[in-house]
C-alpha cells in the first residue's frame, strides 16, 4: 500500500507542476511571449538609440553659462521627470494626434515618447558628471589653449564618463521595464501576452499566473543582467584608464 | 539663480495646466471629420475601400474577448467582430485595449468599432455612439446548492459578499438595507470569503457569476437578474452615422438569422453552467 501511495502523491505533484508550467509551452505561447519580449526590447532599444545622443548634446549644453538655454533645458528635464510616463504615452497616442489631425502608430509613439524621456534623464546624468570634473583640470586645458569644445572632448568627457555609465545602464533597465505600460497604447508587449495566456487558461490552469510571471521575470533577468555586467566592465576600464 | 528657478517653475505649471486642459477637451468637431455633413470617423465605404476594419477588443476576458494558446482571438465579442468583417467583405485588424482605452481609441480614430463588453451608460452615450445591443447583463446572486437563495427577500439579516464600487454594492445599499453587506476590495477576496462560508451568498454581474459557478461545482446562480438590466452594445465614434446605421442594420439581420444563438452556443455556453439559457444573456 505504502509505495503506491507515494507514487500517487508524487504523480499528483508532478501533474500540478506540469500543468501550470506547461501553459508556457502550449500552442504558440512560447513564440508569442518571445515576440512580445522582442517588441519590448525593440522599443526600449530604439528609444535609447534616439535618446542617448540627444541627451549627451543637451547635457553638454547645460553646462554653458547661458541662463535662457539653461532654463529651457531644465524645464524640459523637469517636464519628463514630473509627468508620469503613462500620461506622456496617453497624451502622445490619443490626445496629440486628435488635436493635430495626424495618425501615428503605437510603436512610433512609444519610441519617440520614451526617447524624449531618455534624453531628459541622460542630459542630467551627463551634466552632473561633466561638472564633477575639477576646475583645475579645465583651467589646465584653457592654459594649453583649448577651446570650449576641445575642453569638453579631451578633458571633461574622458574624466567623467565612468560616472555616466552606471546611471545610464540603470536607466536602460528602467526603460525596458517601463515597456510594460505599452498595452495602454495597444502595443502588445511581453506582459500583455502573459496576461492573455493566463486568462485564456484560467479555467484549466488556475496556477498559470505563477509560472507565466515567473517566466517573464526570467526573461527580464536575462535581458537586464548582461547590462549590469557591461556596466561593471566599462566602469572598471574607465577607472583603470583614468588612474593608469 | 533663484529667480530663474521661479520662472522655470511658473512656465512648467503653465505647461501642465495646458496639457491637463487638453485632456479635458470634449470631442473636437473638426478632428477626423471627412465631410461637411458632420460625418465623423471612417464611413462604411472608406472601410470597404481600405479593405480592413479596426476593432477594439479585450484580450483578457474569456469567454467574451481573449487570445487562445495558438495566438488567435476568440470569444463572443470576437465572433461578432469576425462576422461584421465578413459581411463588410473586409479583414479585421484587432486592437487590444484596456477598459479605460475604449472611449479614447474611438475619439482619436485609432479604431472604427469597439466590441469589448462595452456596457451602455448615459455618461458613455455623451462621448460615443452605441449601436443596437447584442447582450444583456444585470446583477445576479450566487449561493451554495444546499442553502440556495432564490429571491432578494431571502437575504434579509444574512451576510452578502460584494466588491466595492460595483453596481451590486450600490443596488443592495439602496434597495435592501436589511441585508448585511460584506464589502471586499477585489473579486478574488469576495469569492474566497464566499467559498470559506463566511457569507451566505455573493452578488456581482450575472454574466461573470455564470462562468464562476461553472468552475465551482456546488454553487448556483439562484437569482439571475436583479434591478435594472443593462445592455452591451457595439460602439462607434460619436457622429459616425454611416457605420452606426450599418451596424444597427447588421445587428438586426444577425438577430433575425439566429447568429447570436449560434455564437452563444459556441462561445459562451461551454463556460456557463447548464441551467443558463441563451435568453438570460442574448437579446431577441
Amino acid at each position: 500500500m505504502e509505495p503506491l501511495a507515494i507514487t500517487d502523491a508524487a504523480g499528483a505533484a508532478y501533474v500540478t507542476v506540469a500543468s501550470g508550467a506547461g501553459v508556457i509551452f502550449t500552442g504558440d505561447n512560447l513564440t508569442r511571449l518571445l515576440s512580445g519580449l522582442g517588441t519590448s526590447v525593440t522599443v526600449a532599444g530604439l528609444a535609447l538609440i534616439v535618446g542617448i545622443p540627444l541627451g549627451i548634446v543637451l547635457g553638454a549644453l547645460r553646462i554653458l553659462h547661458n541662463p535662457f538655454l539653461r532654463a529651457i533645458l531644465r524645464l524640459y528635464l523637469e517636464f519628463f521627470r514630473i509627468v508620469p510616463t503613462l500620461v506622456i504615452l496617453f497624451l502622445s497616442y490619443y490626445i496629440l494626434p486628435r488635436e493635430l489631425g495626424v495618425q501615428v502608430d503605437g510603436v512610433t509613439v512609444a519610441v519617440v515618447a520614451f526617447g524624449l524621456w531618455v534624453a531628459a534623464e541622460i542630459s542630467d546624468i551627463v551634466r552632473g558628471a561633466l561638472i564633477s570634473v575639477s576646475d583645475h583640470q579645465v583651467d589646465a586645458g584653457k592654459a594649453l589653449g583649448m577651446n570650449g569644445l576641445q575642453i569638453l572632448w579631451y578633458v571633461r568627457i574622458p574624466q567623467s564618463v565612468n560616472l555616466m555609465v552606471p546611471a545610464t545602464i540603470n536607466l536602460a533597465a528602467r526603460v525596458i521595464m517601463t515597456t510594460s505600460l505599452l498595452l495602454l497604447i495597444s502595443v502588445i508587449d511581453v506582459i500583455t501576452v502573459g496576461q492573455q495566456i493566463m486568462e485564456a487558461n484560467r479555467m484549466t490552469h488556475p496556477d498559470a499566473a505563477f509560472w507565466v510571471y515567473g517566466f517573464i521575470f526570467f526573461l527580464y533577468f536575462i535581458i537586464c543582467w548582461p547590462l549590469a555586467m557591461i556596466a561593471k566592465a566599462l566602469e572598471k576600464r574607465a577607472k583603470e584608464r583614468n588612474n593608469g | 539663480m533663484f529667480n530663474l528657478k521661479k520662472i522655470a517653475a511658473g512656465v512648467l505649471a503653465a505647461a501642465t495646466l495646458i496639457s491637463v486642459a487638453a485632456c479635458g477637451n470634449g470631442p473636437d468637431p473638426a478632428a477626423g471629420g471627412s465631410s461637411a455633413s458632420g460625418q465623423q470617423g471612417q464611413t462604411v465605404e472608406q472601410i470597404k475601400k481600405a479593405g480592413k476594419i479596426r476593432i477594439a477588443t479585450f484580450g483578457d476576458l474569456p469567454p467574451y474577448g481573449y487570445v487562445k494558446n495558438d495566438g488567435t482571438r476568440a470569444g463572443y465579442d470576437v465572433a461578432l467582430g469576425n462576422q461584421v468583417a465578413k459581411d463588410l467583405g473586409v479583414k479585421v485588424e484587432w486592437v487590444q485595449v484596456n477598459a479605460d482605452g475604449r472611449v479614447d481609441s474611438l475619439k482619436s480614430d485609432k479604431v472604427d468599432l469597439v466590441l469589448a463588453n462595452f456596457t451602455v451608460t448615459d455618461e458613455r452615450k455623451q462621448v460615443v455612439d452605441f449601436a443596437s445591443p447584442y447582450m444583456k447583463v444585470s446583477i445576479g446572486v450566487v449561493s451554495p446548492d444546499k442553502a440556495k437563495i432564490t429571491s432578494a427577500d431571502d437575504l434579509k439579516g444574512k451576510d452578502l459578499a460584494v466588491t466595492k464600487g460595483t453596481t451590486a454594492e450600490t443596488y443592495f445599499t439602496q434597495n435592501y438595507p436589511d441585508v448585511n453587506l460584506q464589502k471586499f476590495d477585489s473579486k478574488t477576496q469576495q469569492f474566497q470569503a464566499f467559498k470559506d462560508g463566511r457569507v451566505a451568498a455573493l452578488a456581482d454581474d450575472n454574466t461573470y457569476l455564470y462562468a464562476w459557478a461553472k468552475d465551482n461545482p456546488g454553487y448556483t446562480v439562484g437569482i439571475k437578474t436583479l434591478g435594472d438590466e443593462s445592455t452591451i452594445a457595439p460602439a462607434v465614434k460619436k457622429g459616425n452615422k454611416s457605420l452606426l446605421d450599418w451596424m444597427n442594420n447588421e445587428i438586426k439581420t444577425l438577430t433575425d438569422d439566429g447568429f447570436f444563438e449560434k455564437a452563444y452556443e459556441s462561445e459562451l455556453a461551454p463556460s456557463f453552467t447548464s441551467d443558463i439559457k441563451p435568453e438570460d444573456v442574448i437579446i431577441k
